[in-house]
């Protein structure tokens, strides 16, 4: 085994993929760690699944990593306040995607005063190590924000694979290659924990191959690991093309196997887990202290000093702007996430949510798009989806709002990746197309279910 | 800090690719092909390139203005056209019967189905097939090359496919070189190979078209008794392939929809060279086999990611 083997690992063909900017300017930066900021806005839902509800009331004072609001439902992570203070209102923000949530503001006093519920959880077995992951508030770190304890309780006999998630195929994002860089044993020791628990023997950590130092970290804390126990973890680089990180393109390229529609990657048998999540889990079963802060890219050329910041959840977009030395320029586009997949905020005051990796604020020119014009059938949308979908023939059945149409030819498999669209050179707006023609089939089977 | 922030879809990030730029691609490419024209034919054809890329741009911009749509000038799509069925034109036409085949070509055959991307037949090879149905004896009277720099009067010759007919050989060499009669554009098999691995290059084009198109014509030539260098090199079968048979629009976008697209188009050019009537199949095969692309489309496209057998039938 050793070297050799490593080496000769090489990731599964996948199909399409486009080959977008890296523009990792922060690769090189260590990260810092952000001061708390005068208040922070906690939102109730930052996961997918049920919202929490305020287990908090105005005015109470509060301690780091308290619980501020939790849920009885299973697909749901609770909230924990990121600073210590006072709880100032309990309000109703919009989120980006016009969804209205609650959230709760507290008044930082500064002094980070964690809560004394913190402490190592005690953990004998699989459950007490789900409900120690569900109590973490842990939910999946990569943009996703599946809640992680969920992923984790696939059924033990069917899971063979642990894939950890450090592709990080998005333009600009550095954050998890950091996450490797600074923080590598903690992401074995996190890995262990989990191979040990869920009993799982076989490990991949996908990275892209534009990232040699980061695999280079990994590999050899993966060789140290393996020598102490009978797994087997390896890291395998994959190509640095966009979208090796989506969920069923890794797991296709680091196993081979292909999740068929509506299917999770469990039911192929593997559990992805983004490496910012894993190495959470460790430091997590150290210090007890729940998902309060993390790392993530600020960057943009409206930025004044890109770098990668830990930063206090709910902390407010303008407060870290300003801890990077605020706007050079006036911004054109300030998103949550990377600009293949990230959302367009229509203002700075948004909090920071517990599955953001990086906050850009592109500058006019890195913005520029051009208007649409008509479809000249060139077919390269469909050359580069890594689904395989021939968008032109979907945005017809959009036209005629045929919802059988649109299912057989899968639109439901598209994950919104945006190759397509960033491929196309009649500019059209293909993604936006595809969400509706998603709309279209979910509001009609809602119908035929009544 | 002001809110003037643009709100928009993702991604947010564009390749850079533009309708624009594959067009002046394709006319790059298609530059060794018309200095070849100019050569081999003269002022003539110079001025038959001129009048077809300026009626195609006037006429497109005309026809928008009448339709009130967004004038599409600017995406070279019309100069492309006109270019191309220039190149697809005997030395000796008449211009105004050139101008008559772009009205065929944009007017008709374009604008009328809704302008780029939306007509269902190629514009240029239509308008050459009216031409050609329209006025037979000019679409079917050439020129040997350089004949213009010896007389005033230009001498009429045959094509090397109509000279095999009589008997008559071509050799490869000039072939290959171009010299010899036929379309301005179609002779010289060097240009217009440059100008192809250009646009595989630029990946304008997939080659899948091309080498099937121009494979099938080469074997099918030789299994039924021709001489396959010889059918590869004469006639259109070169600007076919290459230029026309490989517009997005009326050939299939998916490799294997493409692959039958280019073995379809060789096969009914064979058969129409060797059995028809006719000299010369390669304009039919592809119009005919752009009618069969949405079928062919639809019989080909590739299963989506994780999408079960089954379940195409649901
Ligand atoms: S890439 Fe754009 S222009 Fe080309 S076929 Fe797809 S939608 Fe049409
Ligand atoms: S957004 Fe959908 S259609 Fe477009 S490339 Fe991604 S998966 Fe394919």
């Amino acid at each position: 085994m050793g070297d050799k083997l490593k080496l000769a690992l090489k990731p599964f063909r996948i199909r399409g993929t486009v080959k977008a900017p890296h523009r990792k300017h922060t690769a090189g930066c260590e990260s810092v760690i952000m001061p708390p900021p005068d208040e922070v806005l906690i939102c109730m839902s930052q996961h997918i699944g049920a919202p929490c509800k305020p287990t908090v009331k105005v005015g109470q004072q509060v301690f780091v990593g308290q619980i501020v609001g939790d849920s009885e439902a299973f697909v749901s992570a609770p909230v924990h306040s990121s600073v210590s203070g006072k709880v100032k209102k309990i309000e109703t923000i919009t989120m980006p995607n016009g969804s209205r949530v609650e959230a709760v503001r507290i008044e930082s006093d500064g002094l980070m005063t964690p809560d004394e519920s913190v402490r190592p959880p005690e953990i004998n077995g699989r459950e007490d190590f789900l409900r120690a992951v569900r109590s973490s508030g842990l939910v999946g770190l990569g943009g996703a924000g599946f809640p992680v304890h969920v992923k984790l309780s696939a059924d033990k006999d069917k899971v063979d694979t642990l894939i950890i998630n450090a592709a990080e195929c998005e333009p600009y994002i550095t954050a998890d290659n950091r996450e490797a860089l600074e923080n590598s044993w903690g992401v074995i020791s996190g890995i262990k924990s989990v191979m040990e628990l869920l009993d799982i023997d076989r490990v991949i950590i996908g990275v892209e191959d534009n990232k040699p130092e980061a695999i280079r970290a990994l590999d050899e804390v993966c060789q140290a690991a393996n020598r102490d126990m009978k797994g087997n973890v390896s890291v395998l680089p994959l190509k640095a093309r966009y979208p090796y990180g989506a969920e069923k393109v890794i797991v296709k390229a680091c196993t081979n196997r292909v999740i068929l529609e509506g299917k999770l990657p469990a039911d192929v048998g593997c559990i992805v887990m983004n490496i910012a999540s894993v190495a959470f889990i460790s430091s997590y079963l150290k210090t007890g202290m729940p998902l309060v802060s993390k790392r993530i890219t600020v960057d943009g050329a409206a930025v004044a000093n890109p770098q990668n910041v830990i930063v206090p959840i709910g902390t407010k977009i303008r407060d870290i702007i300003e801890f990077c030395g605020g706007y050079k320029e006036q911004p054109e586009k300030l998103l949550f996430g990377g600009p293949m997949m990230g959302l367009a905020l229509p203002d700075d005051e948004m909090p920071l949510l517990k599955q953001n990796n990086a906050i850009l604020a592109l500058s006019k020119k890195e913005a520029k798009r051009l208007e649409p014009s008509d479809c000249i059938r060139c077919g390269r949308c469909a050359s580069v989806c890594p689904m395989g979908l021939t968008p032109p023939t979907l945005a017809g059945y959009v036209k005629l709002k045929d919802t059988h149409g649109l299912l057989k030819n899968g639109i439901m498999v598209c994950m919104e990746c945006g190759c397509c669209a960033f491929a196309c050179p009649a500019n059209r707006p293909i993604v936006q197309s595809m969400r509706l023609g998603k709309e279209l089939v979910k509001n009609a089977g809602k119908k035929e279910g009544k | 800090m002001e809110n003037i922030l643009t709100m928009s879809p993702s991604p947010h990030l564009s390749s850079g690719a533009t309708t624009r730029r594959i067009m002046l691609d394709v006319i790059i490419s298609l530059v060794p092909a018309s200095v070849a024209a100019v050569v081999f034919f003269g002022w003539k054809s110079l001025m038959l390139i001129g009048v077809c890329i300026l009626s195609c741009v006037v006429l497109e911009y005309i026809c928008r203005k009448v339709m009130k749509r967004k004038n599409t000038t600017g995406d070279l799509s019309a100069v492309v056209t006109g270019l191309l069925l220039a190149l697809n034109l005997p030395p000796g036409l008449n211009p105004l019967m050139a101008v008559f085949g772009c009205i065929v070509a944009i007017v008709v055959v374009k604008q009328m189905f809704g302008g780029i991307g939306n007509n269902f037949v190629n514009p240029a090879i239509t308008a050459r097939i009216v031409l050609l149905v329209s006025f037979p004896v000019p679409m079917t009277t050439w020129e040997k090359p350089f004949e213009w720099l010896n007389t005033a009067d230009s001498v009429t010759g045959a094509t090397p496919l109509a000279l095999v007919a009589q008997g008559e050989s071509t050799s490869y060499l000039d072939l290959f070189l171009g010299n010899r009669g036929g379309c301005i554009g179609e002779t010289c098999v060097l240009a217009l190979l440059l100008g192809g691995i250009y646009l595989v290059a630029r990946r304008v084009i997939s080659p899948i078209i091309p080498l099937s198109f121009i494979g099938t014509v080469f074997v099918l030539s030789f299994l039924l008794g021709g001489d396959p260098v010889f059918h590869i090199m004469s006639g259109g079968v070169m600007l076919g392939a290459i230029f026309m048979a490989t517009d997005y629009t009326t050939s299939p976008m998916n490799p294997l929809g493409k692959l039958i697209f280019g073995i379809g188009c060789g096969v009914i050019t064979v058969l129409i060279r060797l059995y028809a009537n006719l000299p010369e199949g390669v304009s039919y095969s592809i119009i005919l086999m752009n009618i069969l692309t949405p079928h062919i489309e639809n019989l080909t496209r590739p299963r989506p990611f994780g999408k079960e057998r089954k379940h195409e039938k649901a």
